[in-house]
């Protein structure tokens, strides 16, 4: 067997992970096992080397991060995959793939933290670790799936936002999403986009500077690039006194996601110019709002939702919409509210923002709460 | 061959970073009068990684050569993904003793137990020089420091040993004081498969010597050439006696598979057996 062919498939959510990276072109991934996340390293183990790729179980997570920059300098797209606390152990790496503008996905399927908290549940606790994780002034790109389909479009999703930015992407995934089963449907490859790093010219130099995203050379090509993680010219030499080099180079890196929020920031949106009430959910939470809705409108109450499938950058534009239509907008979350006070902002008082909040045991939140909610905040009576 | 040594062309155009009299200018000659000798006119088929710390300077960026410079303690898991991806460049690293066995020794011992196809280059000074001289792991017993103000009260790690019993290929030890033997195995490790290990003694006269009481860097190298023994020499002495030495040589050298052997093996029997 190569490459999955297209057709219908029901798996689970690491698997569509799996094979979505291999139809993307990922032909390395180094991790380190731990639950939740344990399948996506197993299902690629089997398969990479099919494929002609390679897959390796490292020393720990901060090993696995390394060698998969390592891999991507030699031109490879290349993936982690791990859960909170390893997630943690890759930070400072994940900040130097930033500054160094190395390509590669990161995979964190959530469970309930902080430290060891419960393994083997769901959560959504690390929204704000994908945000600020690192340390120093970055722009993350964050991915949300809500089902496996998702899992898989969004993986896909993850490299070619990796390629074209030359950044490291993260795929926000959780528990519930990564363990279900569900039906997926595997388009034709030629039916796939899939983007590629722009490669330099003979004779380019500018690796690091010049243009917004500047072409990425590979290791043994003749380039003689230097990479380095402390502040640098354009041409990847340590420039660490020099207040203006850092500032230009800094401010080139979050501008690459900065000023593309348009492009990146994906939502799945309904009802939001008309309704009267919101709600802004992502992940496993937001598979509660469709049913809530629907039971809502069978009421007679009007509600609108933003998903966020990219929640960084945060999709501001179409949450202050909505804020501007309703009088509220409740936030459920598995944590004790991370995206809620981003809501907030972004609302600037026009709404009220509400949160919805459940922790612990792997409890999701149901349509039933999400609607008891909604009935709540509109008054039983509407 | 050697008159037409120059480290000029296998140099970019900047001024190198070390102290006046540091052991790492000797390593860098040596390291590239090896390559000189083995007859490349370039570093095009090598991919050099370090980390943090003066040793990690060496290849990077002064090396006209690709070089990735990571994180304190992570140039070997980079080389790993380097080195599997790209099986036909010569993947060598370059480091501190705090870099290589200090924040990175986990990744050094399953390196050297994987025989993972890479070179590594330990530039021991026996103390943090970049950030000012605080304990290493290599530190000797009672030696002074700017964390241990009443003298170390740990014992040193031999990173050679640990090679040796970690599963590398090849492991040797040379001073800044023998800057021949150094070139030596070098060239005798860029020809071999598998782990490689070679650990430089070196002088950091800013922050060690001065403190242990030498005044120069040449009286360190003096130092290391009259405590140093070999290997051979080493066999009647005891432990007592050994702490005071340093031991030089080639400890081990063997023909263990090599992680790039095996795993290709294993895509290979992946792609067939479907
Ligand atoms: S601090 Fe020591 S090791 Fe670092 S460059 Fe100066 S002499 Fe060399």
């Amino acid at each position: 067997m190569k490459l999955i062919k297209p057709g219908v498939y029901f798996w689970q959510g690491s698997e569509a992970c799996a094979e979505a990276a291999l139809l993307a072109g990922c032909r390395f991934f180094a991790g380190y096992p731990i639950t939740p996340a344990t399948e996506i390293a197993e299902h690629l183990a089997k398969r990479l080397p099919q494929v002609g790729g390679i897959a390796i179980q490292m020393e720990d997570e901060i090993a696995s991060i390394g060698a998969v920059i390592g891999a991507s300098w030699t031109g490879a797209k290349a993936m982690t995959a791990t859960s909170g606390p390893g997630f943690s152990l890759m930070q400072e790496s994940i900040g130097y793939a930033f500054m160094t503008e190395t390509p590669c996905v990161i995979v964190d399927v959530q469970r309930v933290g902080p430290s060891t908290g419960q393994a083997t549940k769901c959560a959504q606790g690390d929204v704000m670790q994908s945000r600020w994780g690192t340390h120093g002034d970055y722009s993350a790109i964050v991915l949300s799936p809500n089902s496996v389909q998702e899992m898989f479009n969004l993986t896909i999703r993850a490299f070619n936002l990796a390629e074209k930015y030359r950044t490291p992407v993260i795929l926000l995934s959780d528990e519930v999403v990564a363990h279900m089963r569900e039906k997926v449907v595997v388009p034709p490859v030629e039916k796939l986009e899939i983007l590629n790093r722009r490669k330099p010219k003979p004779g380019e130099r500018a690796f690091f500077g010049r243009e917004e995203v500047p072409p990425m050379p590979s290791v043994g090509e003749g380039f003689n690039v230097a990479v380095t993680g402390s502040t640098h010219d354009e041409f990847g030499i340590r420039y660490t006194a020099d207040p203006g080099v850092h500032r230009r180079l800094v401010e080139r890196l979050n501008g690459k996601v900065q000023n593309h929020v348009d492009e990146i920031a994906e939502v799945e949106a309904y009802n939001i110019e008309n309704c009267k009430i919101g709600i802004v959910a992502y992940g496993c939470t937001s598979r509660a709002v469709y049913d809530a809705v629907e039971e809502a409108e069978v009421r007679g109450i009007s509600v609108g939702y933003v998903r966020l499938k990219t929640l960084w950058p945060f999709p501001e534009k179409v949450v202050r919409r909505l804020a501007e239509t309703v009088g509220k907008i409740i936030v459920p979350e598995m944590n004790l509210r991370q995206i809620f006070y981003e809501v907030a902002r972004t609302a600037e008082g026009r709404a009220e923002v509400i949160p919805l909040n459940k922790v612990g045991g792997g409890e999701l939140i149901t349509p039933e709460e999400l609607l008891d909610k909604i009935l709540e905040e509109v008054g039983r009576n509407v | 061959m050697s008159e037409s040594f120059s480290v000029k062309k296998y140099l970019r155009d900047l001024k190198l970073p070390f102290c006046p009299g540091c052991g790492a200018f000797t390593v860098m000659n040596a390291f590239l009068r090896a390559v000189h000798e083995l007859g490349y006119e370039n570093l095009e088929k090598f991919v050099f990684c370090s980390g943090i710390g003066c040793s990690s300077w060496i290849p990077s960026p002064y090396f006209l050569a690709d070089s990735i410079h990571t994180l304190h303690g992570r140039s070997i898991p980079v080389a790993t993904g380097v080195k599997l991806m790209r099986p036909d460049l010569n993947v060598v690293v370059f480091g501190g003793d705090g870099d290589i066995v200090g924040i990175g020794l986990s990744h050094f011992i399953h390196a050297a137990r994987r025989n993972l196809d890479v070179l590594v280059i330990m530039i021991n000074n026996m103390v943090y020089g970049m950030t000012g001289g605080q304990v290493a792991p290599t530190t000797p017993f009672k030696v002074k420091t700017t964390t241990t103000p009443y003298g170390s009260f740990e014992y040193p790690l031999d990173a050679v040993k640990l090679a040796v019993v970690a599963g590398a290929n090849y492991a040797a030890r040379w001073t800044t004081a023998h800057p021949t033997e150094l070139k030596e195995a070098i060239k005798k490790a860029l020809k071999l498969k598998g782990f490689r290990f070679i650990e430089a003694v070196s002088q950091c006269p800013t922050a060690f010597g001065r403190r242990v009481g030498f005044k120069t860097a040449a009286e360190m190298i003096k130092w290391f050439k009259e405590n140093s023994i070999t290997l051979e020499e080493s066999g009647g002495l005891s432990e007592e006696d050994l702490t005071t030495k340093i031991v030089v040589g080639d400890f081990v050298h063997r023909d263990r598979p090599t992680l790039i052997e095996t795993i290709y093996a294993v895509i290979k029997e992946a792609q067939e057996s479907e």
